[in-house]
């Protein structure tokens, strides 16, 4: 049993291909440099949110709320304190990171519907505030004229946005492996054996409270620098970054691809930026409308039918390496 | 004063009619349904568009939004709504705001993205004097319509056959089905029904609330604070908690406009936080 654990936790061929294809892409076509980082911090938002409903089973409606702090924060920082990017990120994240603290405790009580409300409830308070503040937040206007000061003091921040796209693959990938670091570890396995039964998590022994509280914390704080890097790449803050949409969006790229495995969240926001490029062309104003119906589509075939189908397809691809344990 | 707590009492009963038909899905079959406001919606556009648009009197626009609204979830529950009803929260989540932005979308593509206004008839309007309060004379029809529509909910759900038939089906499923009950027609007209009453509320409402293709983002959180707030094992108990959200928001946003936004909501989480089940719920329903 602890050996099928480590083999889960092994680099496989095909994760080091993901990560070679993706620093191919940003090296060779440097001309969508800028979409490029859009999808990287789409995907770091979604792997943050991954953490908790894929490993955690926690239903949150306002994951934005993380996020957008963490925007304001990085943009607030840079403009008050120093424009210097490595400490923003870290302050940023970290002042995420005590806001999911501090708001832990609220989403682990009652039911599915209470925690709904609650996360949701949370991200409208934080868009209010921000709303109300505006001297603060620039409300509606937002905080335009950011400016970040140059990498290690080397690597400007260009405006085709090249600096920032190796910026945010970095950062994405350390934390990328963070996370894949803690879902394989002890810590992480039982957390997935409270998202599947939490009663009988808690009778083995699990501190069940402890750990949902620890991997919110943690999804808070990934979602601030999602945030945070969306801040520092584009030099702007606006209440967007609160609103329901981001919620509901990140919810979707990473239903899109695939709970419970981290990559899904890079896979969901490759595929939600294409959707999402490809049906703003096609009606502009309402995109939204083929978003919802993708949603529903998706939900009426059922997104275990989707998945099952991909993964026979996968293991009839690769005899003798089905890939197991998420059954 | 007294006039806060009126636009707070007629707020208050609006939004138990809007909540009313999903105090059913989500409260007592257990379906996260946020689209219940697209319902509503549907039936303000409807009640707009015919009163503004084709000079149709108001009062004879509201049953034709309760039927439109009625119509559209007849129309959605088996095909749609059935199939997901056994599926886990996030699915009813991710599944109803996907209809939310069809409807949003689709609202805007045909009607634009304005505000709608509803043509009142001219004996609604203005106000009257009643023991030195000066009270709006559509917001006392509207608390006397759904008032008369609570009670009449009530007496439906504990005394009529097709009430205990519900209660029985919500209960225990399989039992209800082998007592010959015919399960899947009781909840679909359920669901229509409820819809219906949203697209009532919504016409009702379009004045007060405003109506515009957000509406069902906008209020989707007052719908389910009122059924989360209020518990499900009764109608009381939504009626009280939308009173209080109704009166707590009207007069927070009247004498503390700083802040009155968000008192709704950190009403709704201290209220979780102490009751998780809601205000007056029986207790471990769930």
């Amino acid at each position: 049993m602890k050996a099928e654990y480590v083999t889960r936790a092994r680099l496989k061929p095909a994760e080091i291909v993901v990560w070679v294809v993706i620093v191919a892409v940003l090296a060779l076509v440097p001309q969508y440099a800028a979409l490029w980082t859009e999808i990287l911090i789409l995907a770091l938002f979604a792997i943050s949110l991954d953490l908790i409903l894929g490993y955690g089973g926690i239903v949150s409606l306002g994951h934005a709320a993380f996020f957008g702090f963490g925007a304001y924060a990085a943009g607030l920082y840079a403009i008050h304190v120093s424009p210097e990017p490595l400490t923003g990120l870290v302050v940023a994240t970290a002042g995420a990171a005590l806001l999911g603290a501090l708001t832990s405790f609220i989403v682990l009580r009652g039911s599915d519907l209470t925690r709904l409300m609650v996360t949701l409830a949370v991200a409208s308070i934080l868009y209010e505030l921000a709303n109300r503040f505006s001297g603060l937040t620039g409300g509606a206007d937002g905080l335009p004229g950011i400016f970040i000061d140059p990498l290690f003091g080397r690597f400007e921040f260009d405006l085709e946005g090249v600096t920032g796209s190796w910026y945010t693959f970095v950062v994405f990938f350390l934390l990328f492996m963070l996370a894949r670091r803690i879902v394989h570890s002890p810590f992480g396995v039982g957390l997935e054996a409270i998202r599947d039964n939490r009663l009988r998590a808690q009778s083995i022994g699990i501190a069940v409270n402890a750990r949902l509280a620890a991997v919110y914390t943690l999804a808070a704080a990934y979602a601030g620098a999602a945030g945070a890097l969306l801040v520092q790449t584009t030099g702007f803050a606006s209440l967007d970054v609160l609103s329901f949409h981001r919620s509901a969006d990140v919810l979707l790229a990473l239903v899109l691809g695939g709970t419970g495995y981290l990559y899904g969240g890079i896979l969901g926001a490759i595929v939600f930026k294409i959707m999402h490029d490809f049906l703003s062309s096609l009606t502009p104003h309402y995109w939204q409308f083929w978003m919802g119906f993708a949603l529903v589509a998706i939900m009426l075939i059922g997104r275990d039918r989707i998945y099952d189908t991909v993964r026979d397809l996968l293991a009839r691809m690769r005899p003798g390496q089905g890939k197991g344990g998420q059954a | 004063m007294v006039t806060i707590l009126f636009d707070g009492i007629a707020y208050g009963m609006l939004l138990f009619v809007l909540a009313a038909g999903l105090a059913v899905t989500l409260g007592l079959m257990n379906f996260v349904n946020l689209a219940h406001g697209a319902f509503a919606m549907a039936g303000g556009y409807l009640t707009a568009v015919l009163s503004s648009r084709m000079g149709v009197p108001f009062l004879a626009t509201l049953p034709m939004a309760f039927l439109f609204a009625a119509l559209l979830g007849a129309i959605l529950e088996p095909t749609l709504y059935r199939p997901m009803y056994r599926r886990p929260h996030l699915d009813q989540v991710l599944f109803s705001i996907g209809l939310v932005f069809m409807a949003m979308a689709a609202v805007n593509y045909m009607f634009g993205a304005s505000q709608q206004f509803v043509r009142l008839p001219a004996w609604l309007n203005g106000r009257i004097e009643v023991a030195g309060v000066g009270i709006g004379v559509y917001r006392l029809f509207i608390i006397v319509v759904c008032g008369i529509l609570a009670v009449g909910l009530q007496l439906i759900l504990s005394r009529t056959r097709f009430g205990s038939q519900l209660r029985a089906s919500v209960d225990d499923r399989p039992v209800a089905s082998g007592l010959g009950i015919n399960v899947n027609r009781i909840f679909l007209a359920t669901f229509a029904f409820g819809s219906g009453l949203a697209g009532l509320a919504g016409a009702l409402g379009a004045e007060l609330l405003g109506l515009d293709p957000g509406f069902p983002l906008k209020f989707m959180i007052y719908f389910l604070v009122v059924v989360a707030v209020g518990g499900t094992s009764t109608i009381s108990g939504p009626l009280l908690a939308a009173l209080l959200l109704g009166i707590a928001d009207v007069a927070g946003k009247y004498y503390i406009p700083e802040i009155g936004a968000f008192i709704i909501y950190v009403v709704m989480i201290i209220v979780l936080l102490w009751r998780p089940h809601g205000l007056f719920s029986r207790g471990g329903a769930r």
